[in-house]
This record gives C-alpha cells, sequence and structure tokens, in this order.
C-alpha cells in the first residue's frame, strides 16, 4: 500500500507543521481560503489527478527500494534476457555493416600456380592491366603474403620453421565498374581460368553473396529469438507484479471495500513494471557495453587481417532510447496483462 | 436512503438463505440488524457491500438499484457506504493518518484537503494526536474509531457496521454506540449488525431481527 498515497501522507506531514501556527492564529484565512475554492474546483481536480499520477509512480519506486533482494533478482533476470536480445541485435547492425561494405566490389583473386615465380607473376599482371575491362591489378608476392600471415595469424614462429613458403603468388583484379552483368563477370572469371599460370580464379562477389545469405539467415534467426525473448521479458516482468499482489492480497481487498476502482490499484504495480523493465534496460545496455568492450580488440585485430574496413559498432543514442523505451513497454505491458486478469477475480469475500 | 424490496438471497450449496427481506431505512435514521449467528446478516450486509447479487427482488441505496449495477460502477457505489468491520481490517504497515485517508486518496481528492478532512474526524473520534501511530500500537477500541473514522471521512450517506463492538468491553461498546447517534444527528443512516442484545435494548432505536432468513420485526 506504500504505493498508493506514500507521498500524499509526506505531503501532509510537511503541510501539518505549516499549518500548526496558522491553524491557531488565524483562523478566517482558513475560511477565506475555502470559499474561494468553489471556484477553483476543476483546478483541484486535475491537479488531485497529476498528485495521483505522480504518487503512484514515485512510491511505486520506493517499494521497489522497500524489498531491494527480490527487484534486483527479477531486474538481472530482466537484464540478461534484454541483453541476450539487444545483443543479437548488435550483432546484426555489425554484420550488417561487414556486407554493406564489400557488396561493391566485383573483385576476382587470381590464385597462380605454386611454380609461378614473383617474376612471372609480375609479367603476368601487366597483361591482364592491358586488358580494357579492367579497372585495378594488384599482385601480392609470396614475402608479402607470408609476411602478412605472420602478423595477423598469430603462427609466426611456427611459419618461420617451414622451409619453403607454401603460399601462391595472389593477383587481384577489379573490373571496371561497367562490368556490372553477372555474366560478363563470369566470362571474365572463366577467361583468367583458362590462364596456364592460374591454379584458381575465384570471384569475391560470390563469397559476398554466400556471406550475404548467412546474414539474412542470422537476421531471422535472431528476430525469431528476440521476439522469444521479448516474451520471456513479459512473462517475467508479469510473474513478479502476480507476487507482489498476491503479497499484497489484503490491502487490494481493503482498497475495493472502500471503493477503488482496478484502475486505481493497478496504477501502482504497473508503474512497478514500468521502472522494473526501465531499470532492466540500463543494465542490459551497461552489460553489452562491457561485453563490447571486451571484444573491441580481437575484433579490430580480425578487422586489420582484412584490410581494416571494418569497426565494431556500439548503441547509438537512438539505440539507447529505443532499449529502454521497449524495455519498460514490455516490463509495463507484461504487469498490465496480468493485473487486468488477476484483478478481476480478486474480490472481498 | 436503503430499501430493500422482496429480496432473496440462494447459495446453490446451502439453500435459501434469505428470503423475502422487505426493509426502508429513512434518511438519519439508526437500526440494528440482529438474530443468531447463520440467521442470514452477513449475507443482508454483503447484499449491501454489492459483494454478492441477490436472487430475487431489489435493492435500493439512495435511489439507486444496487442489484442491477454494472460491475464497472461498484467502487462508486460503496463510496456511498461507511463499512466498519468486527476485525477493523485496517492496514497494518499503515498509520492511522494513511488509514483513515484510503477512501479520500481512493476519491482522488487534493492533499491539503485530505489533511484537513483527516484531522477533523479523527478529532471527532477522539484519536487526535495518534494519528502518526500504527495500527499495532493501538489498543482495540482505539483501533475500531480508526475503522469508524474510515468510515465516516467522506461523509457517506449511510455507514453499515458489522458487530462493530464484537471485541470491546461494554463500556468501550458505549462509547462506540454513542459516536454513531452523533453520525445520526448529522443526518447519516447506521445501519448496526449486532447480537448484544442487552446494548440493543439499552439503546432503544429500530431492530431488524432475523431468524432463519426470514425478518421477523421491523
Amino acid at each position: 500500500m506504500v504505493n498508493w498515497f506514500r507521498l500524499n501522507t509526506m505531503k501532509g506531514f510537511k503541510k501539518r507543521k505549516q499549518t500548526k501556527e496558522v491553524r491557531y492564529v488565524k483562523t478566517p484565512s482558513q475560511v477565506t481560503r475555502q470559499t474561494r475554492r468553489v471556484g477553483g474546483d476543476l483546478l483541484d481536480k486535475l491537479c488531485a489527478h497529476c498528485d495521483g499520477q505522480g504518487q503512484a509512480l514515485f512510491s511505486s519506486l520506493g517499494r521497489l527500494v522497500d524489498s531491494p533482494f527480490n527487484s534486483i533478482m527479477t531486474i538481472m533476470v530482466l537484464a540478461i534476457t534484454i541483453s541476450l536480445a539487444s545483443g543479437f541485435y548488435l550483432l546484426l547492425n555489425n554484420l550488417h555493416q561487414l556486407t554493406a561494405n564489400i557488396e561493391t566490389s566485383a573483385q576476382i583473386s587470381l590464385f597462380l600456380k605454386d611454380e609461378i615465380t614473383d617474376a612471372h607473376a609480375n609479367k603476368l599482371a601487366s597483361t591482364i592491366r592491358k586488358n580494357p575491362a579492367i579497372q585495378q591489378v594488384t599482385l601480392i608476392s609470396k614475402d608479402q603474403a607470408l609476411a602478412e600471415f605472420k602478423t595477423y595469424s598469430g603462427f609466426g614462429s611456427a611459419i618461420t620453421a617451414l622451409k619453403t613458403n607454401p603460399l601462391p603468388v595472389v593477383i587481384q583484379v577489379l573490373p571496371k565498374n561497367t562490368l556490372e552483368d553477372k555474366k560478363e563477370l563470369e566470362n571474365l572469371r572463366q577467361e583468367f581460368q583458362r590462364l596456364v599460370e592460374v591454379d584458381l580464379a575465384q570471384m569475391d562477389m560470390q563469397w559476398v553473396e554466400r556471406l550475404q545469405s548467412i546474414v539474412a539467415v542470422a537476421e531471422r534467426g535472431a528476430c525469431l529469438l528476440n521476439t522469444l525473448l521479448g516474451f520471456a521479458v513479459l512473462f517475467i516482468a508479469g510473474n513478479t507484479i502476480r507476487q507482489e499482489l498476491h503479497n499484497r492480497h489484503e490491502e487490494v481487498i481493503i482498497a475495493k471495500l472502500v471503493g477503488a476502482t482496478n484502475g486505481f490499484i493497478q496504477k501502482p504495480f504497473l508503474y512497478a513494471g514500468l521502472w522494473m523493465g526501465m531499470f532492466a534496460g540500463l543494465l542490459a545496455w551497461f552489460i553489452v557495453s562491457v561485453m563490447m568492450l571486451l571484444l573491441r580488440q580481437p575484433v579490430e585485430a580480425l578487422s586489420g587481417l582484412y584490410g581494416g574496413g571494418f569497426h565494431l559498432l556500439f548503441f547509438s543514442v537512438a539505440d539507447f532510447f529505443k532499449l529502454i523505451g521497449i524495455s519498460s513497454a514490455l516490463g509495463g505491458l507484461g504487469s498490465w496483462a496480468v493485473l487486468s486478469y488477476q484483478l478481476q477475480y480478486t474480490r472481498p469475500e | 436512503m436503503l430499501k430493500f424490496d422482496n429480496v432473496s438471497k440462494r447459495y446453490p450449496e446451502s439453500g435459501e438463505v434469505l428470503r423475502d427481506i422487505s426493509f426502508h431505512l429513512r434518511h438519519g435514521e439508526i437500526a440494528f440488524l440482529t438474530g443468531h449467528s447463520g440467521a442470514g446478516k452477513s449475507t443482508l450486509l454483503k447484499l449491501i457491500a454489492v459483494m454478492e447479487r441477490c436472487t430475487r427482488g431489489q435493492i435500493f441505496l439512495d435511489g439507486e438499484n444496487l442489484s442491477a449495477a454494472k460491475e464497472s460502477q461498484i467502487p462508486f457505489l460503496r463510496r456511498k457506504m461507511g463499512f466498519i468491520y468486527q476485525d477493523y481490517k485496517l492496514l497494518q504497515d499503515r498509520t492511522v493518518f494513511d488509514n483513515v485517508a484510503l477512501p479520500l486518496v481512493i476519491a482522488g481528492i487534493r492533499h491539503q484537503e485530505i489533511v484537513r478532512k483527516v484531522r477533523a474526524v479523527l478529532d471527532k473520534v477522539g484519536l487526535s494526536g495518534k494519528e502518526r501511530k500504527f495500527p499495532i500500537a493501538l489498543s482495540g477500541g482505539e483501533q475500531q474509531r480508526v475503522g469508524i473514522a474510515r468510515a465516516f471521512v467522506n461523509k457517506p450517506p449511510i455507514i453499515i457496521a458489522d458487530e462493530p463492538t464484537g471485541n470491546l468491553d461494554p463500556e468501550l461498546a458505549t462509547e462506540i454506540m454513542r459516536l454513531f447517534v452523533s453520525f445520526q444527528q448529522v443526518g447519516v443512516t447506521v445501519l448496526i449488525a449486532s447480537h448484544d442484545i442487552s446494548l440493543i435494548e439499552k439503546m432503544n432505536h429500530r431492530v431488524l431481527k432475523l431468524a432463519n432468513g426470514q425478518l421477523v420485526s421491523a
């Protein structure tokens, strides 16, 4: 019951101190105040309504603090659930960035046969460069490839132990933008594949397409999981409020007997659900942010391996507010569903 | 003020608990509802509080038909009645002030107004100065007076008391009865369910006597 009128009482006590002097000294002023009141009746009602809302809002917060252990347990469970959901969301965002960056690349990689020397490869590269359909040709020599591999793979010492360099020479060919058509690109790839020096001519595009469909699968999966997690939040919040309602059964009955509407009774419980959702959202944001910070370094290193075009995305400000908003809404909604059902069946006997 | 018109109440398990009850309590009237236990007193009170619905007949409070009230109207009808219980039904974790203020908070009255009204009614029942105390720190008589203050604070047209003196010694009971008479004097209708015959006789007011679910004297 703390919730229904805690603020009122506090205001009451404050007021009492002030009126104590007034009460005995100037009673007439009280009379004039009362007569003036008649005109401001509507305003009074409005103020009383706002008082009620504010009271329920803040005293429900007070109640969460009154039973900290229970509240913390529920908020933790909610926060972990919301962290999972928002973690998936962030993961997707990052994957999107990955496919967005390389979407336009129609690059073809030519892995040359092992016996081809760097000099031979250089000659081949300059021939390719003369092809009018080609925009840019980059040669990665055996030594360059090895050096890069040593730096990023973490197998540095193992590679040093190797007597020969196992990596092939690679020529990266970027066709002109005019070559948009897939079929033409494929023809070009086949043309390269037929070259005697080329072991494997691979279209990077193919990888992009594969990656895109993997991302699409992940996206769908994450969506489904997030829906499930959303329901979990609803049920957790609802169940906590149900328990709270059960604990305060007698107060609810007494309130009903003195004429409280279901709306009045459910208000503080509803706000308690909202607060729980909000705190859980904040905590989830914190948890995910910490996890992202821990992931940042290895991800940046990995990104470096692929040319450094990828940077880990954090929650944006809009994401933050969305997260808090959705968590609060889910907390409130779960409570509301339970309350509107349970209060109907809570009757004085 | 309160009118029962051929009211019957039947429970599937226990059959007809009230049969053809008709009476009319006028504005500012005090009446005792009496009868041995099981005679149907509490059922009759539950019908007034709309905790139960009558099977036949009609009940009118201040011109409104309680037996036809929609579920959503019930809270507003209950605000027109002040209920007093034998076990007081106070909120143990709230102060006297909060307990008495509850009906006003529910009615959405501004807090300055609440403070004024609560203090006035506590003064009337002789509990001024105890508003910050918790019910547990009060005697039985004082707790009952908190219950009475809560029932009266919103100035309802009717006050219904269920065995209000059941747990009190005769001296305190007389005091409580005096309070009810003072309510009557300001125009409030009072219905008191009691089996305390000696007290009822001493008070010399109208008596509604129930026996086996029927009104034997009104």
